[in-house]
């Protein structure tokens, strides 16, 4: 029986800065075989392993019809991303996954997609985002909605211009904060929500960011008309097996690593918003 | 084997090891061993631990790693067969759930399974209930019902013994055994009914147990934070929960490490940390994600409760709280469901 715990090396074979505290790595398993057969859906997300210092779950963010390698960007928020924001090219870490259930893109494909997100650019969402990019004749409009505390937060920022400029596909930028140069609006990103044209009955919203943004986002998408089903987001909790085990991402009888971390709002209507979920 | 003034399993040489005439007083916050009357060995219900420790392990190893290169071991148990005499159907149960957990279809641990494939179990019908057991309303004890290898029930004369597996048969077929009469037999049924008459307490049905999840905002779960100390006894003495916690060790000339897992408690502070905060920032939040997981979000996971009666949490608790009245009361009064 395989040893679901044990990870395999990765070698980093690029690393780029992002934003002051975000950075991307890209890497591929030491092992060829491995990384042949790794396989993953946008959504999913590996179990990283620094070396001595911890293990933590990071979102896959490249398309995964890239063979050759796989790109994690992360934010560095703890001891763990901390450390490894001190990773270079040609180092190695451990790899565990890909875990979870990514998104609905099967219940997506054929339909106009509405993208929300907020925070410093949501790594869950733009892995989906790029997916539907590449595969532009599958979907209908596609509509992305970032919203940032402070325009400076913007990463990406060139990528949301080529994407904005592509057939069907609309990018609103919101900032809390903002600077002269800034294109986008001020104020929520949820403001922009009751701006759109949502085509209900065709349409499905994906969404990743902090859980106010998208209870507030939820609202305004079910005050529309948009269905319970028609709703997904991606979760965050702490997460250590990745595999419904260790119990600590548990929302109501849901495993976030397992059964997530992307979630349909019907499937967890009951515990959001609820505090000790 | 009593040590430490509690029932323990440890290793036993002889069978004079197994005290005669040994009971236990359970009360909430209160266990006590005491003497009681004739000589029997399994008079007594059980001590702070079940089956677990001896499949999840309290603290191990899974792997360990070196830095220069890169490299990762596999470090899996090494165990010796062990059986474990007097396990009692409340922790049969609350191991086959564990299996469930552990050796689940899609992740099965290899550190679990290595340690369960090597137990040899000898269960024993209860002859009396402590007043903390209700397995009764849980369906699973006090009579055994399956998961043992050998089965026993004490009468005053001696024993009954009957095997429960290949493995047991195996065993059992070797023995010079006498079969049992009729009289025995009713003795046998007779004991154990009257253990389960001694049951004092109840958990609400499964059915009903589900509603917690619709009463998440009532006053009650204030009153028990009030009075829980979250120090995750309770956690620790029950024979089902699975928490637990991985984390790195370093060797001290920093060439090696280790990832070491030691069972978590939904009660500790770092059990629901998430990038520099806590999602159960609380006493209140701690017991209701406890609680209202044992018995309603392990129905969805499992198909059933997470609790089978052992009372343990109740006993070992140091300030008493019952979760079999805390249930109740959440379910009973006042508000209406959400």
């Amino acid at each position: 029986m395989s040893d679901l715990y044990l990870p395999r090396t990765a070698v980093i074979d690029q690393r780029t800065q992002e934003s002051p505290t975000i950075f991307t790595l890209r890497m591929q398993f030491e092992d060829d075989h491995a990384q042949q057969a790794f396989d993953f859906s946008p959504g999913q997300f590996n179990m990283v392993t620094l070396f001595g210092v911890g293990e933590i779950a990071i979102s896959i963010v490249n398309d995964p019809q890239d063979s050759h390698f796989f790109d994690h960007t992360i934010r560095v928020v703890g001891r763990v991303s901390e450390g490894m924001s001190g990773l270079r090219p040609g180092d190695r870490v451990g790899i565990r996954g890909p875990f979870g259930r990514g998104w609905p893109l099967d219940e997506a494909r054929g339909k106009d997609v509405l993208l929300v997100t907020g925070g410093l650019g949501c790594a869950p969402l733009v892995s989906v985002i790029r997916y539907l990019m590449n595969r532009r004749d599958q979907f209908g409009h596609i509509t992305i909605l970032q919203g940032v505390k402070h325009s400076s937060d913007l990463i990406w920022r060139e990528q949301y211009d080529i994407w904005s400029r592509e057939h069907e596909v609309k990018v609103l930028l919101a900032a809390d904060v903002v600077t002269r140069e800034w294109r986008g609006q001020q104020g929520m990103v949820t403001e922009l929500i009751g701006e759109l044209n949502l085509r209900i009955g065709r349409a499905i919203a994906l969404l990743c960011g902090p859980e106010l943004m998208m209870m507030a986002a939820i609202a305004n998408l079910r005050s529309m008309g948009l269905a319970d089903n028609q709703i997904w987001f991606s979760m965050e909790r702490n997460m250590q097996c990745g595999v419904g085990q260790c119990g600590h991402c548990q929302i109501g009888p849901k495993y976030v690593c397992r059964d997530g971390p992307v979630f349909c709002y019907s499937e967890l209507a009951d515990f959001m918003g609820t505090k000790g979920f | 084997m009593a040590r430490d003034g509690a029932i323990q399993f440890a290793e036993m040489t002889s069978v004079e090891q197994l005290s005669p005439g040994l009971t236990n007083e359970q009360q909430p916050g209160r266990y006590r061993l005491r003497q009681g009357d004739g000589d029997r060995l399994f008079d007594w219900n059980h001590g702070p631990q079940g089956v677990k420790p001896h499949c999840f392990s309290p603290r191990e190893v899974l792997w360990s790693e070196q830095g220069e290169p890169l490299r990762f071991q596999p470090r899996l148990p090494a165990q010796a067969p062990i059986a474990l005499v007097g396990v009692r159907a409340c922790d049969l149960a609350a191991l086959s759930i564990q299996d469930k957990h552990f050796l689940h279809a899609d992740a099965p641990d290899p550190h679990y399974r290595q340690r369960r494939e090597q137990l040899l179990l000898i269960g024993v019908d209860c002859a009396h209930s402590a007043e903390t057991c209700f397995c009764v309303s849980t369906g699973d004890g006090p009579a055994l019902d399956g998961g043992y290898d050998i089965g026993i029930s004490e009468l005053d004369e001696g024993f009954l013994l009957w095997p429960g597996s290949d493995k047991g048969q195996t065993i059992t077929d070797r023995l010079a055994l006498q079969p049992a009469d009729d009289r025995q037999l009713e003795s046998m049924l007779r004991i154990s009914t009257q253990a389960a008459e001694e049951q004092q307490r109840s958990l609400p049905q499964p059915a009903e147990l589900r509603r917690l999840y619709r009463r998440l905002e009532h006053s009650h779960w204030q009153d028990v934070a009030d009075r829980c100390l979250a120090c995750g006894n309770c956690t620790a003495v029950c024979p089902t929960c699975f928490c637990y916690d991985t984390g790195h060790e370093m060797s001290l000339d920093g060439e090696n490490a280790q990832m070491v897992r030691q069972w978590d408690s939904c009660f500790s502070a770092g059990h629901s940390y998430m990038a520099g905060l806590l999602v159960r920032a609380n006493v209140l939040q701690r017991y209701r994600q406890w609680l209202t997981h044992k018995l309603a979000g392990w129905q969805e996971q499992q198909g059933r409760t997470g609790c089978t009666g052992c009372g343990r949490c109740i006993s070992w608790c140091p300030v008493g709280i019952d979760l079999t009245q805390e249930a109740a009361a959440i379910l009973r009064e006042g508000s209406v469901d959400v």
